[in-house]
């Protein structure tokens, strides 16, 4: 039961529709606020922004190829407590899955929280987009769409998407109120508004949209686009794999890894709010070091790099969404976004889990069955 | 590899397994001495970071041994203990760590003679395993 509406003809492409639409939610909606994406006047990014005033809305743009951050984070620190009044958040899918994994881990609530996603056929890098946006970002967007649509490993550029976003299989919103969009669609003309729940049904009723059918060029392009995201991510998985099938060929994978933690950080479900490795507990006696030292001879600095990135997949594989930004983040290059996904696919199918896909299924670690996993405890003799 | 002695380190809870190797020892049972045992309030609290250190710094083998389910002093330390034991086996067996080289294993406050005999199995597995290499190479 969804509703499909299509914006006025005072509109002319996607991105303006979509501003218009977002204008309506603030002006007739009962929105008292929007956080969405836009380019920033003093730097060529996009950045989430929170906004309040319906004049605000020129540089917005929720389908920029860019992912400077997943806005799940933003999101998790406005709804930390219950929201007073309406506020609805302008998310990517690998945005709302994550800030799924952030709700029920108490770090984020969905009461008076209108999520709308957009549908998304990827993003660059941090370091690429800039190039890709040139000085007329707004304008980069929609010709980004017209070669994306043609499937996930298209150039623009000479730029290659982001790996994360290449082995995407979630380019539709899941758990989102309304859905813009954008898939097989001509971004020339107005994006479609579809509502998923009562909740988004009743926003669109409120600002009189009405409804139309989805582009009918959809179901065709979603398809392809499913088939080569998931030949791409099958490939990454055999080769990260086969890259680190052991612990010495692990070593070779993080060697250049300076323990600066930007994985972590950039990361919206490593959800400890202050991490071990910089506490104390990391902070070693200079004598230890000495001694770890003269065990054999030689000591690798800073130590704990291995054991800092096994650690954290034991904290957040399970909830790993993919979203890549830990690979955003690296500045030093290693493919960790491979590895956490690799690993997390992995994890997640041994208990049976998909981070990000219901809002009402336990994070494993926070639950457990009497009789369960026997082969865990089964004796060898 | 005959003169191989693995080294064990092992997590144990106060309540159950830890009581039942000191019976072990009270009674005279005759075991052998490569487990390095770490006592714990319940095995609930053994941090996944613990077993992953351990390994990492050389260890051939981790035992997390705690109360038979029903019978933990927490009511259910053990049971979370058993998932969280789950996914580490997971993690590690993706970079060919052994999944024998983490153990798991229930033993009651009573057990003396179970324990004993646990130890000396898993002395026995650990060393058909061999040592764990990491006890020579430099881990970064």
């Amino acid at each position: 039961m969804s509703m499909t509406a299509e914006s006025t003809i005072r509109e002319n492409n996607a991105i303006t529709s979509a501003q218009l639409l977002f204008r309506d939610m603030l002006l007739e909606g009962g929105i008292t606020a929007l956080l969405v994406a836009q380019h920033l006047p003093m730097k060529n990014t996009v950045m989430p922004t929170l906004i309040t005033d319906p004049d605000e809305l020129r540089a917005v743009d929720p389908f920029a190829p860019c992912y400077s951050m997943n806005t799940a984070k933003v999101v998790s620190k406005l709804t930390r407590k219950s929201l007073e009044s309406p506020i609805a958040v302008v998310l990517r899918p690998c945005e709302i899955r994550a800030f799924v994994e952030l709700v029920k881990l108490k770090q984020g609530c969905m009461d008076n929280l209108l999520v709308v996603g957009t549908e998304c056929l990827g993003a660059y890098g941090n370091r690429d987009y800039p190039i890709f946006a040139g000085s007329e970002p707004m304008a980069a967007t929609l010709r980004f769409y017209e070669k994306a649509q043609g499937g996930t490993t298209a150039t623009v550029n000479g730029l290659e998407m982001a790996p994360a976003c290449k082995a995407c299989e979630h380019p539709v919103p899941e758990n989102a109120d309304l859905v813009i969009g954008v898939i097989g669609a001509d971004m020339n003309g107005p994006a479609s508004v579809t509502a998923k729940t009562e909740k988004g049904k009743a926003l669109l009723e409120k600002i009189g949209r009405e409804q139309s059918a989805q582009s009918s060029g959809r179901e065709a392009a979603l398809a392809k686009l499913m088939e080569e995201r998931i030949a791409y991510r099958d490939k990454m998985f055999a080769e990260t794999v086969e890259a680190t099938s052991d612990l010495e060929k692990l070593m070779s994978y993080l060697g250049n890894c300076i323990n600066c933690y930007n994985c972590r950080v950039a990361c919206p479900v490593c959800y400890c709010r202050e991490c071990v490795f910089t506490t104390d507990v990391f902070d070693h006696d200079p004598a230890q070091y000495l001694r770890w030292a003269k065990k054999k001879g030689v000591l690798k600095m800073p130590t704990d790099t291995v054991f800092y990135h096994i650690t954290r997949m034991a904290h957040m594989s399970l909830a790993c969404v993919g979203c890549g930004q830990c690979s955003n983040a690296c500045p030093n290059g290693i493919h960790v976004m491979e590895l956490f996904r690799t690993v997390a696919d992995e994890t997640q199918r041994e208990f049976g889990y998909e981070a990000g896909r219901s809002i009402s299924e336990d994070p494993p670690l926070s639950t457990f069955k009497e009789n369960e996993f026997p082969e865990v405890t089964a004796r060898t003799h | 590899m005959n003169d191989f002695e693995p080294v064990i380190i092992a997590f144990v809870c106060n309540w159950c397994t830890y009581t039942a190797a000191d019976l072990a020892g009270t009674s005279r049972l005759m075991q052998p001495s490569n487990v390095r045992m770490i006592r714990m309030m319940c095995t609930g609290m053994v941090d996944p970071k613990y077993v992953i250190k351990a390994l990492l710094e050389g260890a051939d083998a981790v035992l997390i041994s705690g109360c038979h389910p029903g019978d933990c002093h927490y009511i259910n330390g053990n049971l979370k203990a058993r998932r969280r034991v789950k996914l580490l086996k997971a993690i590690l067996k993706r970079f060919a760590v052994d999944e024998h080289r983490i153990k798991m294993t229930w033993i009651g406050a009573s057990e003396g003679i179970d324990f004993a005999a646990i130890v000396t199995g898993m002395v026995k597995e650990v060393k058909a395993l061999g040592p764990n290499m990491l006890r020579r190479t430099m881990v970064i």
